[in-house]
C-alpha cells in the first residue's frame, strides 16, 4: 500500500520555497554554491538553482558528489555496483554551500556527504536542503531548510520520483513488505 | 552487485559484466586525483601488501597510490629485499605473509601460473600483476578503460592492433581476453617467431606485416620487446626488428584518422615505437598511467568490500569453471 504526500505540484511548490529561503537567509547568490547528492539529490539541486535564477536573476554553481565510498555501514551492507563521479566544478574555499538531499532519514548519508565535501575544499559554511524529512535522526543532523516533514514508522520507505529519472514528480510512502525492514 | 570472484587472475573466463562493472566504478574514481584531498574512507582498517618478485615501477607505485587513496593500510614487499633472498621459498614466503591476515595480496612473478598458486596456498583476495608471459589483468583493464574513454563506438566495431613480441607478452594475452569477451575485433602482428598460430583459437587474427596489421585500425597496441624472457634468437638484431616493426608516423597514417596509441611501458625508444609516435598527438600512453590508479581503486574497492549480499563474491576465475561453490580455490 502506498499513499502520496506530494505531488508534482507540491513537489514545485516545495522547491519554489526552499529556493526562496535560501536567497532570503544567505542574502542572494553571492559565494553561494549548491552540491547534489547523488542521485536524487542532483536533479532537486539544479531545480533550485533554476528557481534562484527566476528570483535573483543569476543561478548558483551546481555540483555533485557521491558518498558511496564514505558511507559507515560499506561493510555491512557492501559494495554496490553503481557510483557516479562527484563533481565541484568551482573551488569551495570561502564558499556557503548548500547541501541537496531527496530524503532525511538517520542523518548518516549528510554525515558521509560533508566528510566528502570536505575532501574537495574548506567551504564557509554548509547548510542542508531536503525534500523531505521523514525523522529517525540517528546523528545530531538537521536541516536548514525542508519542503515536507513526514512523519513515518522506521518500517516504512518514502519513495522519491522524479521527472529527470522519466517519472511524474511525486513522493509516496510505502509499507514495507510484510511489515519486516 | 559485487564482482563474481574473490580473485583476479586473469582477465580469461571473467564475464562481460565483471569487465564492465570495473570499468565504469574507475570511471566514477578517475576525478579522485584531481581533488585537494586525494583520500577516500572506503577501505579503511583493511591491509593491501604487494608481493612483487619481479621489477616494477609503474604496477607498484600504482597499486600502492590506489591502496592509499582508498585508506588502506598498503605494505611493499620486493624480493631482492624479503627473506627470498636468503633462500625462503615462495610459498613460505606467501604463507607467512598470510598469516599477518592482510585482506588481499597483489602479486608480480617471474613463473606464470604463480598468482593461480598463490590463490590455492592463502585465504585472502588474489591480484595478479603480472605472472610471467601468462596475464597482467590490470593492465588489460587499464587499457580497456583508456580505450573507452576515447572512442563511443560500441566495442564490436572496434579494430584493435597489438603488435610486437606477442609470445612473451602477459599483456597481450590479457588485452586479447578482455578485448574479444566484448567483443572487438583482434589483430595481432609480429614476426612469426613471436606470433604463435595458436591465438587463432583466442579468436584473434594474426598479421606478420605492420602495415597491413594497421590498416584501418582504430586502436593501436604497441608492446615492448623483453630482452628478459628471450631464451633464444627470435630475431637476427634489434636494429632489423625495428626497421620492420617499428611504429613511425608513415605507419600509423595508414590506420583510421582517429586512431590512439597505447603502450603499457617501458618503452624503448627507437625499436618497438620511434619517439614522434610515443610523444605525438595520437598517443595515450600517460593517459594509461593516469587510468591505472583509478582502474586499481576500483578493483581493490570491488574484491575488498564484500558484495551488496553481504557474502563476499567466491569461485576463482577458471576459464573452465565460472561458477564455483565457496571455497574450491584453495581446494
Amino acid at each position: 500500500m502506498a499513499v502520496e504526500v506530494l505531488d508534482s505540484d507540491g513537489v514545485r511548490r516545495a522547491l519554489t520555497r526552499i529556493a526562496h529561503e535560501i536567497v532570503e537567509r544567505n542574502n542572494g547568490v553571492t559565494d553561494l554554491a549548491l552540491v547534489g547528492i547523488h542521485t536524487c539529490g542532483v536533479p532537486l539541486a539544479k531545480r533550485i538553482a533554476e528557481a534562484i535564477a527566476r528570483i535573483e536573476g543569476s543561478a548558483p554553481p551546481v555540483g555533485a558528489i557521491d558518498i558511496t565510498l564514505y558511507r559507515d555501514d560499506l561493510g555491512r551492507l557492501g559494495a554496490t555496483a553503481r557510483m557516479e563521479p562527484s563533481d565541484i566544478p568551482f573551488d569551495l574555499q570561502e564558499r556557503k554551500v548548500v547541501l541537496v538531499d531527496d530524503v532525511l532519514f538517520t542523518g548518516r548519508t549528510i554525515r558521509a556527504a560533508l566528510d566528502a565535501l570536505i575532501d574537495f575544499g574548506r567551504p564557509a559554511a554548509v547548510q542542508l536542503a531536503v525534500l523531505i524529512d521523514r525523522g529517525h535522526r540517528e546523528l545530531p543532523i538537521r536541516a536548514d531548510y525542508v519542503g515536507k516533514n513526514v512523519p513515518t514508522s522506521r518500517s516504512q520507505k518514502v519513495r522519491v520520483e522524479l521527472g529527470e529519472h522519466g517519472e511524474r514528480d511525486a513522493v509516496w510512502i510505502e509499507e514495507a513488505a510484510n511489515g519486516t525492514r | 552487485m559485487a564482482l563474481g570472484n574473490r580473485h583476479l587472475l586473469g582477465l580469461e573466463g571473467v564475464s562481460a559484466q565483471d569487465i564492465t562493472l570495473l570499468l565504469d566504478t574507475a570511471e566514477s574514481l578517475v576525478e579522485v586525483s584531481r581533488r585537494e584531498v586525494k583520500k577516500l574512507p572506503a577501505l579503511r582498517g583493511k591491509t593491501v601488501v604487494s608481493f612483487f618478485v619481479e621489477n616494477s615501477t609503474r604496477t607498484r607505485t600504482s597499486f600502492e597510490i590506489a591502496a592509499k587513496r582508498l585508506s588502506a593500510d598498503a605494505v611493499s614487499i620486493a624480493s631482492t629485499s624479503s627473506s627470498m633472498a636468503k633462500g625462503e621459498t615462495f610459498e613460505d614466503t606467501a604463507r607467512n605473509l598470510a598469516a599477518m591476515s592482510p585482506d588481499c595480496i597483489v602479486v608480480r612473478h617471474p613463473a606464470s601460473g604463480a598468482a593461480r598458486f598463490l590463490a590455492g596456498v592463502v585465504d585472502c583476495s588474489i591480484i595478479n600483476a603480472g605472472d610471467g608471459s601468462h596475464e597482467h589483468p590490470t593492465q588489460a583493464l587499464l587499457d580497456l578503460l583508456t580505450i573507452r574513454q576515447r572512442k563511443t563506438c560500441a566495442w564490436k566495431d572496434l579494430v584493435v592492433t597489438i603488435v610486437g613480441d606477442i609470445l612473451h607478452s602477459r599483456v597481450a594475452r590479457s588485452n586479447l581476453f578482455g578485448l574479444r569477451t566484448l567483443g572487438a575485433t583482434v589483430r595481432l602482428a609480429g614476426p612469426p617467431t613471436l606470433l604463435p598460430e595458436q591465438f587463432r583459437q583466442f579468436g584473434a587474427e594474426l598479421y606478420y606485416d605492420i602495415g597491413s596489421a594497421v590498416e584501418g585500425a582504430d586502436v593501436i597496441m604497441m608492446l615492448r620487446i623483453q630482452h628478459e624472457r628471450m631464451a633464444g634468437n627470435f630475431f637476427p638484431t634489434l636494429n632489423e626488428y625495428a626497421r620492420y616493426f617499428c611504429l613511425n608516423a608513415e605507419k600509423v597514417a595508414r590506420a583510421k584518422p582517429d586512431v590512439i596509441i597505447l603502450h603499457p611501458g617501458p618503452i624503448n625508444r627507437g625499436i618497438e615505437i620511434s619517439s614522434e609516435v610515443a610523444d605525438g598527438p595520437y598517443s595515450v600512453i600517460m593517459s594509461q598511467v593516469a587510468n591505472g590508479v583509478a582502474l586499481r581503486m576500483a578493483l581493490l574497492y570491488q574484491l575488498i568490500v564484500p558484495g551488496a549480499d553481504g557474502i563476499r563474491g567466491s569461485g576463482v576465475v577458471e576459464p573452465a569453471v565460472t561458477a564455483a561453490p565457496g571455497r574450491a580455490m584453495v581446494a
